[in-house]
Parts: C-alpha cells; structure tokens; sequence
C-alpha cells in the first residue's frame, strides 16, 4: 500500500518538476535558478505547513452509547477482595498469657521467650510499672486527639526533651507508632526528585516511606560499603544537576532483616565525601549499642551532629510503644507540620510516654544492664557457633541473634517451612519461644530468612544454655 | 456544604495575599542578608527548598501558639492548659509551670472515657500489673496476649462483622491495611475529603487512585461508569477490582456519610466499599455502633469497616473488621501485623471495657446514659449556634461542629480570645482545610453537663461578636440569655 502511494507520488512530482522545466529553464529571479525543483520543493514546503496548520488527527471518537456503558458495567465482574487462602501460609502464633518478659505463659506452660526485643529486660519492672500508673491516674490512657489539638500532654514534652538530653541532640519529636516514624519521616523530607541511596535490606516500614516519598530511590548491596560508594560515585559524578538535589543515604543500624550492624564510620567517610545526608533507624540499637546506650554514633565514636535524622521505635529496648525522630532543630520543627504521621494521628498515650522517660532514667542509672546485655548475646553466640545446618549470619554486637539455614531449600517459602518446624518444636518440646522472620508478601526484601534470637539482658545465663541445647537437638533432628 | 459569601472570599484573599506579599519581602532581605553569613553547608541542597516551609515560616508562626498546646492533665471535660511565652515574637514558645482550667471543646473524647473511669480504670491498672506496657514484639511473633485475642472478638461483636484485626495506631491502621487489599491493576474511589492515612494507603497500595465528590452518590456513580467502561488506563484493560473509601463523620466538616445512597450504588456496580469509622464508632447511633445503625444500613453490605480507639473509647489503635476470610488474609499479609509492636496490652483492656460499659455489660446503664447525653449535647448546642448567627457545617446527630472563619485574622483571634475566656477551642487552616475556608471546630463530649454548654455557648457568642463570624443573621426574639434562664429553672 505504502510503496504503491509512494511510487505514484514521486511519478507525480517528477511530472511536475519536467513540466516546469522545459519552460523555464532559464529563468533567474535575484539570482536564483527558477527550476522544476525548486517549484516542487516550494510547493512541498507549502504542503507540509498546510498540514502542520491543521488540527492533528484524531480517531473519530464516537463516545460510548449509555446503553453500551450499562452494558459494560454490567459484564464486569471483579476479582474477590482477597484470594484464597492455602493453609501452608497460615501462621500459628502463641497466645501469651502473661507478661512477654522473658519468661512468659503459653498454653498454661512457662516458657523462655525470645521473641520480645525486650533487650534491656525492662517488661515487667516494678518502677516503670509504678510510674505508668501514676500517669495513668493522672492522665487517663488515650490522649483523644492529634498534638496539635490540645493532645500534647507536658509528659510528651518531657519524654521529647528526655530523650533529646540522652542523646545530646538538640531536639526530638515522638510519634505515637514505632513503625509510622521512618515511613513518615522520609516522604517529609525526601520529595518527588530527589536522591535516596538505600540498603536492599531495610526493613518493610522504610520501604513504605521510600515509596511514599516518589524520590528516585537507589539500592546498593546488604551492609556493602564497597557498593555504597560505587553507587554514589555514579550517581555524582559528572552530575551537576544532582549538586541542586536533596541527597539522603537510607540505613539501619542493626538490620532487623539480617542482624547485621552498619558500619557508621564508612559511612560518615562517604557521606561526607559525596555529600549526601543520613537518614539513619535505629530501631535495635538505640538502648543496646554504645557504653551507656546511645546507640550506633557512641559505639562507633562518632559525634552525632554528623547524623542528620534519627529515628527509632521506643517498643524494643524501652518496653513501652511510639517512636522519635532526632537531630537538629530546623530537623524537628520541619517534621511538626509536614509529617503525616505525626500531624494526622492522635498523640502517643501520655502511660506510653512515662513509661519511656523511666525506662531512659533507668538505663541512665544502670548502664551495668549493657554489659549483662553484652554477656548475653556473646554466650548464645558461642553455643550457637555448631548447630547442625545453622549458621549465626548476624554481627556480633547485634542484639538480635540470627540463624540462617546453611543450605537454602530453594526458595524463601520452601526455608520458612523448615525454620518454622524447627521453631514448633523448639517450643511445645523444650518450652522455647523463638521466631522466625516472617515476611509480609508487601515485603520487598529478598534476603534470606531465618530464626530470629531477641536477646535480653533480662535472660539468665541457664535461659540461654537451654534455648542452645533446645535447638542444637532439634536441627540435629530436622536438618540432618 | 459551605456557601463562601463573594465579600468574605475577597477580604479572606486579600489577607493572605498581603501575608503573602509581606513573607515574600522579609524572605528577600532575609537572602540579602544571608549573603555575609558563612556557609558552611556548602554542597548540600537545603533540608527545605524556598517555597516549602514558606507556610510554616511566614504564616503559621505568628499564630503558632493557638496550636500544640500543652495540657497537664486528662482530656477530659475541664483540661489545665498550659501557659507558654515567647521572647522571639512567636517563633519559639517556652513552657511556664502556670496552668490554666478551661473547658474544652477540642478533644475527641466523644463518650467521656479519656479520664479516670470508675469501671475502666481499675481494670487498666490491672492489665498494665500483668502484662506490662508493651510486648515489644509484633502480633505475627510473640505480640499477641490473651487481651488482644478477646478485643478482636469484643469488637466484631460490636460492629456487627465476623471478625477483626488490631493495631497499635489508626493512621498505621489504614496506611498499612489498603495496599494488602488491592494493588496494580486496581481501582480505588475515595471521598475527596478523606483523611490523610487514607490518601496515603491509597498511594502507597500502587492502584490507581480516583476522587469522587465529597459525599456525592451521584458523582462516584458518574466515576464509577466511567471507569468501569474505560478500564485501565493505556491498555484499557478491565479494573481487577474497585474499592470505594468514605469516612462515617468526616471530622472537619462534621458531616455524615450520606452511606445508603453510596452503598446502593457501590452495589449496583460491583464495587467494593471500606469504611473508616475513626469518629463514628462509639460516638452516634442508637447502641453506639456508629453511622451503619444511625442510618440503618445493614453492615453486612460493607466489605471493610475501619475505626480508631482513640476517640470515643479514650484509647490507642485501631481495628478492621469485616469477614473471616478477608481477616485471615490480613493476618497473613499485612506488613503492620507483621512488623510493628502489637497494641499496648492495657490500652486493649480499656477499649476491652469501654465497649462493656457502652454495650451495658458492666450491670449498668452509664453506656446508654452517655450514648444520650452527646447526642442531646451535640443537637442542643449546634442548634443554639445556628440560631447565635453562626456558620455551622455539618449534620444532626454529629457531636463535631466546625464554625467557619475564613479570614486568617479571626483564626487567632478567635482562639485567643476564648482562651482568654476559658475556653479551649481547635481551629484548623491551610492545610488540614483548603485556604479560604478556615475553621473552629467544635468537638462536644458526653462529659459535658448543661452548665458546661451553656457557660460555652456565653463566651462563643461573646468572642463571635467581638471577631465578627456571626455571617448569618441572628434569629430574632429568642435570646440565649432567655432561653438558658428557663432551661436552668
Ligand atoms: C531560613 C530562615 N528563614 C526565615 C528566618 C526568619 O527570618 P525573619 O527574622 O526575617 O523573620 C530565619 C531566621 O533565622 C531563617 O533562618
Ligand atoms: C478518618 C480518620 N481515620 C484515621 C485516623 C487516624 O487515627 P489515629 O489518630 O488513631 O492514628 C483519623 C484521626 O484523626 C481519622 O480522622
């Protein structure tokens, strides 16, 4: 079809250009050759303006009749608002009927439990329980409104300002849910256009606020500072545009997906060279890591200034719920007006808050509980070092213990079944209560899964002995 | 809905832009001025790019202290506010240990359960002894206590659905419930009003995310035609399923979801329907079961049915309820249930007893007393302030009542002048409201008594003079002072 329209088009014009020709050959206007050619050209050049003037074309679109639409809404059947369920994907959790301190009641029967990131033991203190009811007499439980509209009670300015002095930040500013801090605080920092270099590793709440925040998002390999730096070089260099951009490194500083510890020092080295800032969640090493426990900056020695935001959930080694974000003031203020988080939910509890400021008063008092802490995770680590089939994959300061198969089943459905058995029986045979890290299908970490230790310094050093030989017997079992 | 007067949205656009205008300059000697200073921070974008916290820098800091003020005690009827000081015209605020009593009339405290409770407390205190604070684990690990498991079950039999789920915050509630429900491919409708955990569920779902007209059944029907016969955009592909998201009181404009028409049309076109209850449940209905009861919907028409605790019950968390299934699916899928620290144990006790109390099945009648106290509170007092001259948006029944404002001027004034007076009242801007429509909002509880309202409605009408709001003409003859003189005798 083409070519014929093609074929008869260029007969056509040299037509044309030869008639012109003959007749005018040597006409010259102000120079210029007047030629069949240039008659042809102009007259093309008139022909596409033409075109070019005219509207572009459409489809003549017929709208859609009413009885058409009726119709189509009509045969439109929609998919179930949830599909079925496969019974192998089901979890059986354990109703615990008391306290999750480390010894805790299931189905009637003590048991060691660690499953609680209740690092420091605090669950179950007399002195925090006190203070909660003091608070709660004086406050009632709910805070019945947003900060803004008269829910701040002056317990959370205490616990802001608590917490700020621990830290020896300037300012912080507390959330009412540990997990709606960092995907708050990254979209109200981070905005469409903007560089975000993240771990692969983090976890689901971090994910969501990457997403949230419509940045252009960039991973680098788990805890790998080798591939951080390649990846910020390559997105710095030559890059001028990328000079006018807010540019954020995303981490953990214990990966709750792998136990993994980040390497703080490295990444002040890189941040400080690329300039770029650090967002940085300290979900299980705020309270764990450090002398006195404040965190991943005093464990490495590095000031603090030099983070630019850090979050942590308050329901790990504070025992009690929220979160807080820190740093400097501009950081804080930002965030009282532009995180979603913070703006749109009802303030944390007023309980929840005193309870923070005890458990921050105790560890102040008592840092020795870091050193049973310490002793702790290093005897689990030791008597772990030869399950069969396991292997202990975490950092050694981690306080979360993680065991990974040594030979994967093939997929991460395939190993969870088999760390879950191991785990079930761990549990109704020796009166264990350990986890595994069960992943959300949301969850867009692929690193491997395994069995996930809380350590609490609240364990005694028999709790420890006896969770090692529970498991050593049962993977003997199970894996060999 | 809001009749904006021309003169009132002329004047109202005036100030801003001459608010505008004065920033704008402050901001350009600022730069000036600026240019001697060192900077140190060279190579790093700032944290806030100019326009950002334009806003936050050059509107809301001169009204700052009408916001986040400090309390020092429950939120109950009467609340001590705290008085604060500025050295920096307003920039930064400082705590002074003067308190203030006020009567308030901005918490959420619908059914009076936000203090000490002679039937809740006591149980509380007694979770609290037993399981502590927290459980630092999530619900899927080791965060799930025998409370949690009996409030799962309170409250389906309180909402009338076969079965729910829990979390520790509302907001997390539907940021993290929407995207295990629906996903690429699929289509969500919400109210153009709805609240911001919503918006952020819908984006952070991946679907793609369509707005109706706020409470209009007649729009969402238009939308939902539409797009059912467009299919997916580009490939035009059909939806793989639809879910309409309405609120049972949208808490700032004190409306009702207008929920038969929209339910009827959902149906008719196959969609599904989530309904977030943060302020309905507990506070309206004839048992307190929310909008579904007040209006006589059957909530075995509703798919998803969200609330909060902490409003009415005077708690923290929230909860879905709908049907088995689609709670086994949650509890499989959810990453809040997966990976945030389960509700505190004794905040599930004192939902686990408020719902006894407002059920009656603490042996006595103080749930069906409060259930009748706010609604006779709200219907009184949104009554007397139509009939003072104010503009009051909202319906019958609702014990939330926005006053408009409009002009930025009158939002501090107000505030300030009823604070003045006692009063603790919430006004709302740009942005929780667009920018002309500026608001007090009015939150009336079942632990008001007459005096309390009546002592309001004084100072509301006073302070309403003195800031010029009373946009409407004040009904004749029937003076406040007569009417409140035979109500007392
Ligand atoms: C970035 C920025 N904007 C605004 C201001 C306040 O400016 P002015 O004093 O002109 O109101 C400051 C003051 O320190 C500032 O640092
Ligand atoms: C409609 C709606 N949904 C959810 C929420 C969030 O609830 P929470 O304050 O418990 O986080 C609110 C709170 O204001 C709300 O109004």
């Amino acid at each position: 079809m083409a070519s014929s329209a093609m074929l008869v088009t260029t007969a056509a014009l040299d037509w044309v250009s030869a008639a012109f020709d003959a007749p005018l050959a040597r006409a010259v206007v102000f120079g210029i050759h007047i030629d069949g050619h240039l008659v042809v050209e102009m007259l093309l050049i008139a022909v596409i303006l033409f075109q070019l003037s005219r509207k572009s074309y459409k489809h003549p679109k017929k709208p859609l009749t009413e009885k058409e639409i009726d119709d189509l809404c009509e045969e439109w059947v929609p998919e179930p608002l949830c599909p079925p369920i496969s019974e192998e994907k089901q979890f059986h959790t354990p109703t615990l009927e008391s306290a999750a301190a480390p010894h805790t009641i299931v189905n009637g029967k003590e048991v060691v439990n660690f499953a609680s990131a209740n690092y420091l033991g605090l669950i179950g203190h007399e002195k925090i329980i006190n203070s909660c009811i003091g608070s709660l007499e004086k406050y009632g439980v709910g805070s019945c409104g947003p900060r803004a509209f008269y829910g701040t009670i002056d317990v959370h300015l205490d616990c802001e300002k608590k917490i700020a002095n621990f830290l020896g930040t300037p300012d912080s500013i507390i959330y009412s849910y540990g997990i709606s801090t960092i995907f708050s605080v990254i979209p109200a920092f981070c905005k469409k256009g903007d560089i975000i270099v993240a771990d692969e590793g983090v976890h689901w709440g971090v994910q969501n606020g990457l997403y949230l925040s419509r940045s252009t998002v960039v991973y680098f390999k788990h805890n790998d500072m080798a591939s951080l730096q390649s990846t910020l070089e390559k997105l710095t260099r030559g890059n001028k545009r990328a000079e006018k951009l807010r540019r954020y490194i995303v981490v953990e500083a214990v990966y709750q997906n792998s136990g993994q510890v980040a390497p703080l020092d490295e990444i002040i080295r890189l941040k400080e060279k690329y300039r770029f800032r650090v967002i940085l969640d300290e979900n299980h090493s705020f309270g764990v890591l450090g002398n006195s426990g404040r965190g991943l900056a005093e464990y490495y020695g590095v000031p603090i200034e030099k983070i630019d935001i850090i979050t942590a959930g308050m329901g790990n080694s504070l025992a009690t719920d929220g979160g807080f974000c820190t740093g400097s003031v501009r950081v804080v203020d930002h965030q009282r007006l532009s995180s979603s988080g913070y703006v749109f939910s009802a303030s944390l509890p007023p309980y929840l808050a005193t309870a923070a400021i005890s458990a921050v008063d105790y560890l102040e008092e008592n840092p020795s509980i870091l050193a049973t802490l310490k002793n702790n995770i290093a005897l689990l680590r030791k008597g772990l070092s030869d399950v069969a089939g396991l292997e202990v994959s975490s950092s050694p300061q981690s306080p979360i213990v993680f065991l990974k198969l040594k030979k994967s089943r093939g997929s991460q459905d395939k190993d969870l079944q088999v760390l879950e058995k191991i785990v079930s029986r761990v549990l109704h045979e020796d009166s264990v209560f350990l986890v595994t890290s069960k992943r959300s299908t949301l969850d867009k970490c692929r690193l491997p899964v395994g069995i996930r230790i809380f350590v609490s310094a609240g364990h005694s050093e028999s709790d420890i002995l006896k969770a090692v030989d529970s498991l050593k017997r049962v993977a003997a079992l199970e894996l060999e | 809905m809001v009749r904006l007067p021309y003169l009132t949205a002329l004047t109202t656009l005036f100030s801003y832009g001459l608010l505008f205008a004065f920033g704008q300059m402050r901001d350009f000697f600022r730069k000036i001025l600026d240019l001697w200073k060192s900077k140190n921070l060279q190579g790093y974008a700032p944290i806030c790019l100019g326009l950002e916290d334009f806003y936050t820098r050059r509107l809301y800091l001169r009204i700052q202290d009408c916001f986040n003020r400090p309390i020092a005690s429950a939120p109950d009827a009467w609340i001590d506010v705290v008085e604060r000081y500025s050295k920096d015209s307003n920039k930064t605020l400082h705590r002074t240990s003067k308190i203030n009593k006020c009567l308030n009339l901005g918490s959420y405290n619908y059914l009076g359960f936000a203090a000490a409770d002679e039937y809740c407390t006591p149980r509380v205190i007694e979770s609290l002894k037993q399981y502590s604070p927290s459980t630092c684990s999530a619900r899927v690990d080791g965060g799930t206590t025998k409370l949690h498991a009996e409030l799962e079950e309170v409250v389906a039999r309180f909402v009338r659905k076969p079965a729910a789920i829990l979390f520790g915050m509302g907001y997390a509630t539907n940021s993290a419930i929407i995207p295990a429900l629906i996903g690429k491919g699929g289509l969500i409708i919400s109210d153009s009003l709805n609240h911001n955990s919503i918006v952020n569920g819908a984006r952070g779902s991946g679907a793609t995310v369509r707005v109706f007209q706020h409470n209009s059944a007649a729009h969402l029907e238009e939308v939902l035609r539409e797009q059912i016969a467009e299919g997916q955009p580009r490939t035009h592909r059909p939806w793989k399923k639809i879910i309409v998201i309405i609120e049972g009181i949208y808490s700032m404009e004190g409306e009702l979801c207008k929920l038969p028409e929209i339910i009827a049309v959902c149906k008719k076109y196959k969609a599904y329907t989530y309904l977030d209850e943060a302020h309905s449940i507990g506070a309206i209905g004839k048992s307190g079961r929310g909008v579904c009861e007040l209006l006589g919907v059957d909530t075995a028409d509703m798919d998803i049915m969200m609330g909060t605790f902490t409003k009415s019950f005077g708690s923290c968390g929230g909860y879905i309820a709908a049907s088995k299934e689609i709670i086994q699916h949650l509890k499989n899928t959810c990453p809040a249930h997966f990976y945030a620290t389960s509700m505190s144990p004794p905040a599930a006790q004192q939902v686990i007893s408020a719902i006894k109390v407002v059920l009656g099945e603490d042996g006595s009648n103080r749930g069906a007393q409060k259930l009748a106290q706010i609604r006779d509170n709200s219907n009184f007092f949104r009554s007397e302030l139509h009939k003072m001259g104010f503009e009051v948006l909202g319906d019958n029944d609702s014990p939330v009542m926005p006053i408009m404002l409009y002009n930025p001027a009158k939002i501090p004034a107000f505030s300030r002048e009823c604070l003045r007076r006692n009063l603790a009242v919430v006004t709302v801007a740009f942005p929780a409201t667009p920018l002309l429509l500026a608001r007090a909002r009015i939150c009336i509880s079942a632990s008001h008594t007459r005096e309390d309202m009546i002592k309001a409605l004084e100072v509301i009408s006073k302070v309403g003079d003195l800031v010029g709001i009373k946009y409407f003409p004040v009904e004749p003859q029937k003076h406040l002072t007569d009417k409140i003189q035979k109500k007392l005798e």
